[in-house]
């Protein structure tokens, strides 16, 4: 009972959060643009959410003609499902969490953001249309490359803490926070986090500049408010995994462990919106040699190194 | 050919042309004013200097007047020179000095050729500073509008109208900076070609007044080809319309038959098809009616009707073949009056089966001796008449030619010939506006006049007919005439059914064959007076008389007439006495006329304006007339009528017809002699690169703004499923087919002078040859045998006048007259009589007589013809009062006392 | 790399700037003369239309939302019978105002048009007309120009001699 009732509440308030940041973005690349941004509907303009809730609920929800229906209907559910179960494994609080994973917590959400491209791939598919499918393309291209250094920057954690298990993970931070040891790891897990996400600058399948809109051109409605919650819901659990394994999670001083794992999780949040506000989309070529030839051998470097010092120990 | 070097690159050129002409024909733009294809070159504006030098090696050069130079080969010219563009640029700036700041209030502007040159040259800022002369205006008649600040003293007008038109009201006064264009006093120009000055007129000191009066830019109207529908002709016209109204009619060059010019009545005829009083809705009984009760009626109607059908010469050959199919072949009758139905006949018969070709009005212009029998040209043909007066210069040009002057060196040419002039002689009825430039004219009535005819053509080739009964004034006349037409190179014969005399017409023929047997290259002019009658004649049908007696014996109850009144074309107690036996009469038509006041049911047909088709001018040319305008509401073209009720009726291979194709089709399949209309002009599915030719030009304004006031959405432009032309802008309007062209508009020119760029060379064929295709093909070799029935001298009767039919220029067409310009100087009813007789009679200018012609008896004034021949008299054909008397006859004239009982 | 971090930080310190959006309806913004806002037909000095109906703003306007019908008073005076600009599908471009030769058509500092019907923003002439001169005070076209209106006889325009009487015997 207990545990069902932990699941529907993180389940609410990761939804609500990830509505919520819609309106929290807007606000802060105002801020950091010189201007305001939603100020005009309830108080501070809180209520734009709901405003816009209200009227993507009451789009026109079209599914092209054109259009492989089943998969089209699939994929926003696919990013959706497999972002959500992933914070299953992450320990919140000592207290509050779903599921263990009986020790290999990580494995399982690595696995889950791999799947979610998926739905983007399937999105794109699905559509019929040469601006989707190129959006999807460069999805696929993008998930391979980045997931391979995603899970390699991790290994140098893994190693100092002997566990996939995010519990231990935090635990094994109590003296010193794994930023620093593992500083290359964390900003290569960064990247490369953004990247699995299509964050700005690496939001590149969906490119509104060149492709419209990418995998997601075809969508409307609320299919398209899934695909647009599942990427809020990405950035708080990537947020979420880089305050748990290079930040020490829910500890530190004074504050009660909840507080501390939202604040270091929310200024994550609010590092992506700013990178969103200060850096231009890199092109795509540029992307793919930013990976391959500078992200992977900087996380195996680390993990050697890591190693290395390790054995000698 | 002549090679010459334009700016370093070589062309071929025709030599002896001028320069000028040259550069224009191979595509370079040359600004230039008083120089036109149609007058030859005077050197008068200074316009077209381009540098001539001695060689290539001569890098200094001299400027010359390229309208002036002929063209030699080896010649070198510049005109990129940077001296030559100097000069050119400040001649508009002198030119402009005195022009005034009034683009945006003048009428021209837009298609102004001094704004085109203007730009050309690069003049923008005016650096004189003192003042700028001023004249006043003159009133100069309905047609044209006056403004004599911005004349730029080309002297094109004053050349066209009085040199080429023949005017005399017309002329230059004073002199240097202040010359000034115009008439002695204000007054209406008397020209019958005087709407031309605002097409002549390279800016906006005469323009069309009533344009003016409802007046929009030239970018703003939508274009149509389209056929003059006021005399048989066939001058190619363009319609100008814009938000439903029609703004003006301009002349389209046509290089055989109008070329360059159109006379008032075509140009200004148009306002019929936009009058108050045009049929917009279907009528029953006079009272309106929707379209759907309307045809629920006639379909009981048709039920169980004999029906018979007439037709009409100023309806398309397409309306006039449904009303065919619809009655069935024996039942349908041509709507010609019983002189015009048999002379329409005899002249088909003459062009098609006699060895004289039909003349176009380029071969006319360039006869060089003519002998016209019976037509008073100036008024049932004026632009033949304009022709010929141009033929009148065929001497002069030989007589240039052996002094190796160029014939468009034109002040030199009419310098050198002085009054010489081609042999022209016109026997007529009475005097023509024509007889200035005739060598010899001849005042007699119709029989005398074919009299004349049978002797010239017995006096050119022995072995025609004797006239009986010949004076010896006559043989010796006859000598004289037919010396000169034997001596011409080109002699031409016109006649016509203006004298509504077949004798005459057959004389006509006789002569022209005479020639041909003498192994002259002679041509046959006959005027025709409908733009479609020979076109009705080639499809054939029962008379009028038929008709009458179909009703008269019961045969039919019920009549469809078409685009036709009747009491135009028979005598007023005949039509009614028909009339009255009717059960039913149903009248398609636009213009209100006295048969379709009496049609039980009337149907609104659609004008030029609004309706496509094919008509067949007077040269057996069968030529396509294009919609401007989409027909508003209830109205429709005659044949969809005509289909609609056929589709009453069941008849399957009418109903079928969906567009104009498809009748033009089964019309050219059904008769074999119309075979050729389909190659009139391009069918529906005609495309240039892909699209439709738009009728409006590319900056066409308030497409957004046009109907806000109805709807705020944009309308969907109107469809037009019969033409290759599309009531919108969007299209391809490059390389179009000559039949198809909505405008003449070319970058850099706006003004009609952008014809330049539409012709293989200036005033030659347009690109793609001339449009039309001629049904009747010109010239059978060999012998035909002369018709011989001569009439016998005409002997005056006493107490009784021979009445013969006279035109007006403005009245008796039946259309124009509704013209509201035209309106203004429609011809007043008047018994013409000799003085003499009227002496005889005690009869004054303007005293009332009584005239009793055959059944009817007639109260006018009379007016005084001093040319008429005695024992003659005439009266005004096609006026309300004088509608279907059957001219010409004997008739009793008696004076009657001023005051009515 | 290093121009990323420092483009991050100095976003960052954006934070710490003023904002400079104007909060429209409470407070308005300065607009200039020469803004493009809601076209407006003026009359000349002495109080009579501008606007000749030259078609000059109809044949600039790229949208092609301006349609109106040349009239003539009495005496030759050029003016438009009717007017009238869809202002649904005005782009406030400026361009008839460029085109007019007359300074009849003029946009004004007003953007402040909107509708809940579109039909609303159809204006025609009497809803365009204003009383007076607008940007540009002295200018009357009628003076210039060379046109005869009544109270301007041939001849008294500006820089014009007297009319000549052609039938004058000195040169």
């Amino acid at each position: 009972m207990m545990g069902l009732a932990k699941v529907f509440g993180i389940l609410l308030v990761l939804v609500i959060l990830a509505a919520l940041l819609t309106w929290v973005e807007r606000r802060l690349l105002g801020l950091w643009q010189d201007r305001y941004g939603p100020n005009r509907v309830g108080p501070a303009g809180l209520l734009q959410v709901v405003a816009d809730m209200i009227k993507i609920l009451f789009k026109e929800d079209w599914v092209p003609p054109f259009s492989d229906r089943l998969g089209f209907i699939l994929a926003p559910a696919i990013v959706m499902a497999s972002l959500l179960v992933a914070f299953a494994a992450i320990p919140i609080t000592p207290d509050i969490d779903i599921w263990p994973m009986n020790g290999i917590g990580l494995l399982f959400i690595l696995a889950m953001i791999s799947l979610s491209v998926y739905s983007t791939v399937l999105g794109g598919w699905a559509s019929n249309n040469k601006y989707s499918l190129v959006g999807a393309l460069r999805a696929v291209a993008q998930m391979l490359s980045y997931e391979v250094f995603l899970g390699l920057s991790l290994l140098g954690v893994v190693l100092q803490a002997q566990s996939f298990d995010l519990r231990q993970i935090v635990a094994a931070q109590a003296g010193l926070w794994f930023v620093v040891p593992q500083f290359l790891g964390f900003v290569v897990f960064m990247t490369a986090g953004i990247a699995a996400i299509h964050r700005l600058p690496f939001d590149l399948p969906e490119a509104e500049s060149e492709l419209t809109a990418g995998f997601h051109t075809e969508y409307s409605s609320m299919k398209f408010g899934i695909f647009f919650i599942g990427e809020y819901v990405g950035i708080v659990l990537v947020s979420a995994m880089l305050a748990t394994l290079f930040f020490g999670g829910w500890l530190g001083p004074v504050l009660p462990p909840l507080l501390w794992f939202l604040t270091k999780t929310g200024a994550f949040i609010a590092f992506f919106i700013l990178l969103r506000a200060a850096l231009p989309r890199p092109r795509y070529d540029q992307l793919m040699a930013f990976g391959w030839k500078l992200l992977l051998p900087l996380a195996l470097l680390n993990l050697m190194v890591t190693a290395a010092i390790l054995l000698a120990t | 050919m002549a090679s010459v070097t334009i700016d370093g690159r070589s062309y071929d050129v025709e030599a002896g042309d001028n320069l000028l002409h040259a550069c224009l024909s191979l595509g370079f733009d040359l600004p230039y004013f008083c120089w036109h294809p149609a007058m030859g070159s005077v050197g008068a504006c200074r316009q077209c200097a381009v540098k001539v030098f001695r060689s290539p090696e001569d890098h200094k050069g001299r400027l010359v007047m390229a309208c002036m130079t002929p063209a030699t080969d080896g010649l070198h010219l510049s005109l990129d020179d940077p001296e030559a563009r100097a000069f050119r640029a400040s001649v508009i700036e002198w030119l402009m000095t005195n022009h005034p700041h009034d683009c945006p209030v003048c009428p021209e502007g837009g298609e102004c050729h001094l704004q085109d040159m203007t730009v050309m040259t690069g003049h923008v800022h005016r650096r004189y500073r003192f003042r700028k002369r001023t004249f006043r205006n003159q009133y100069l008649g309905p047609f044209i509008a006056q403004e004599m600040n911005r004349c730029i003293a080309c002297y094109r007008c004053v050349r066209f109208y009085r040199d080429y038109a023949g005017g005399q009201d017309f002329d230059v006064f004073a002199s240097h900076r202040y010359v000034f264009f115009g008439r002695s006093a204000d007054g209406v120009l008397e020209n019958e070609f005087s709407g031309n000055l605002a097409e002549v007129c390279p800016t906006g000191v005469f323009t069309d007044k009533p344009l003016g009066r409802e007046y929009a830019r030239k970018w703003d109207m939508a274009g149509s080809p389209s056929i003059c529908v006021h005399c048989g002709l066939g001058c190619n016209v363009t319609v100008n319309a814009r938000a439903g109204r029609l703004r003006r009619l301009l002349n389209r060059y046509h290089h055989e038959i109008n070329g360059y010019f159109l006379c008032d009545r075509g140009r200004f005829g148009y306002g019929f098809a936009d009058q108050p009083e045009r049929f917009r809705q279907p009528l029953r009984r006079g009272q309106p009616a929707s379209r759907a009760e309307t045809l629920e009626h006639l379909k009981d109607v048709l039920a169980k009707a004999k029906i018979i059908g007439i037709g009409s010469p100023r309806a398309s050959l397409e309306a006039n073949f449904a009303l065919r199919q619809l009655v069935g072949p024996d039942r349908f009758h041509l709507g010609l009056a019983a002189d015009q139905h048999r002379l329409v006949s005899l002249i088909i018969d003459v062009l098609q089966k006699g060895p004289a070709p039909a003349a176009t009005l380029a071969e006319a212009e360039a006869a060089d001796a003519v002998l016209v029998l019976g037509e008073d040209l100036p008024n049932t043909a004026p632009r033949l008449a304009l022709a010929l007066r141009q033929a009148s210069r065929q001497k002069g040009f030989a007589i240039a030619d052996r002094l190796e002057i160029p014939r468009w060196l034109d002040i030199s040419v009419r310098d050198a010939v002085q009054e010489e002039r081609s042999p022209i002689y016109i026997a007529t009825a009475d005097a023509t506006r024509l007889d200035d430039v005739a060598s010899g004219v001849y005042r007699l009535a119709d029989g005398e006049v074919a009299r004349l005819g049978f002797a010239v053509a017995q006096a050119v080739d022995g072995d025609g007919p004797r006239v009986p009964d010949a004076s010896p004034d006559l043989a010796a006349l006859a000598q004289v005439i037919a010396l000169a037409l034997c001596e011409a190179k080109r002699p031409l014969v016109v006649s016509g059914t203006g004298s509504a005399s077949q004798a005459v017409v057959e004389a006509a023929a006789n002569v022209a064959w005479a020639l041909c047997h003498r192994g002259r290259e002679a041509r046959l002019s006959m005027v025709v007076p409908e733009c479609d009658s020979l076109g009705l004649g080639l499809m054939g049908g029962g008379s009028l008389a038929d008709a009458f007696q179909a009703v008269e014996a019961g045969a039919a109850d019920t009549l469809i007439v078409l685009e036709n009144d009747l009491y135009r074309r028979a005598e007023r107690t005949a039509v009614e006495h028909c009339l009255d036996q009717l059960r039913h009469l149903v009248v398609l038509d636009h213009t209100p006329h006295r048969t379709a006041a009496r049609a039980e049911v009337l149907l609104p047909a659609a004008s030029f304006a609004e309706g496509d088709g094919t008509l067949v001018n007077n040269e057996g040319r069968a030529q396509r007339f294009f919609s401007v305008r989409p027909p508003p509401a209830d109205i429709q073209e005659s044949w969809r009528w005509l289909r609609d009720l056929a589709a009453l009726r069941g008849d399957p291979s009418v109903t079928a017809w969906q567009r104009l194709d498809d009748v033009t089709a089964a019309c050219a399949a059904a008769l074999p002699v119309l075979a050729g209309i389909t190659e009139a002009a391009p069918g529906a599915d005609f495309r240039v690169d892909g699209a439709k030719i738009p009728r409006q030009p590319p900056r066409y304004s308030g497409r957004t703004a046009m109907h806000a006031d109805q709807t705020i959405r944009e309308p969907k432009p109107a469809d037009d499923p019969d033409t290759p032309l599309s009531y919108s802008m969007e299209g391809s309007a490059v390389a179009l087919p000559p039949s198809a062209i909505p405008y003449f508009w070319a970058p850099a020119w706006n003004s009609v002078q952008a014809v330049n760029k539409f012709q293989q060379e200036v005033g030659g064929l347009l690109r793609g040859g001339p449009p039309g295709v001629r049904l009747i093909h010109p010239g059978h070799p060999g012998r035909r045998s002369y018709l011989p029935e001569i009439p016998r001298p005409f002997t005056p009767r006493r107490g009784r006048w021979w009445i013969q039919p006279l035109h007006a220029l403005f009245g008796s067409e039946e259309l124009s007259r509704h013209s509201p310009p035209i309106a203004e100087r429609l011809a007043t009813p008047s018994l013409a009589l000799p003085p003499t007789d009227a002496a005889r009679l005690g009869l004054a200018e303007g005293a009332l007589v009584e005239l009793r012609l055959g059944s009817e008896t007639l109260r006018l004034p009379v007016s005084l013809h001093p040319a008429l021949a005695a024992g003659t008299g005439g009266l005004t054909a096609g006026l309300p009062e004088t509608l279907g008397l059957p001219l010409p006859a004997w008739a009793e004239v008696r004076a009657v006392s001023e005051t009515p009982p | 790399m290093y121009s990323l971090l420092r483009t991050i930080w100095l976003i960052f310190l954006h934070l710490f700037h003023r904002r400079v959006t104007v909060e429209y309806p409470e407070r308005k913004a300065y607009l200039a003369p020469r803004w493009r806002g809601r076209i407006i037909l003026s009359r000349d000095p002495d109080g009579e239309e501008r606007c000749v109906a030259c078609y000059l703003c109809a044949v600039a306007c790229p949208v092609d939302c301006i349609f109106l019908q040349k009239g003539e008073l009495v005496g030759g005076r050029w003016y438009p019978q009717q007017f009238r600009i869809n202002f649904s599908r005005c782009i406030f471009c400026g361009y008839c105002e460029e085109a007019c030769p007359t300074y009849a058509i003029q946009l004004t500092p007003d953007f402040e048009m909107s509708e809940y019907d579109r039909h609303n923003l159809v204006y025609e002439k009497e809803d365009l007309l204003i009383s007076g001169v607008g940007k540009y005070p002295g200018y009357s076209f009628y003076r210039v120009a060379g046109l005869a209106i009544p109270g301007k006889d041939k001849g008294q325009a500006e820089n014009e001699e007297p009319p000549f009487d052609p039938k004058r015997l000195l040169p």
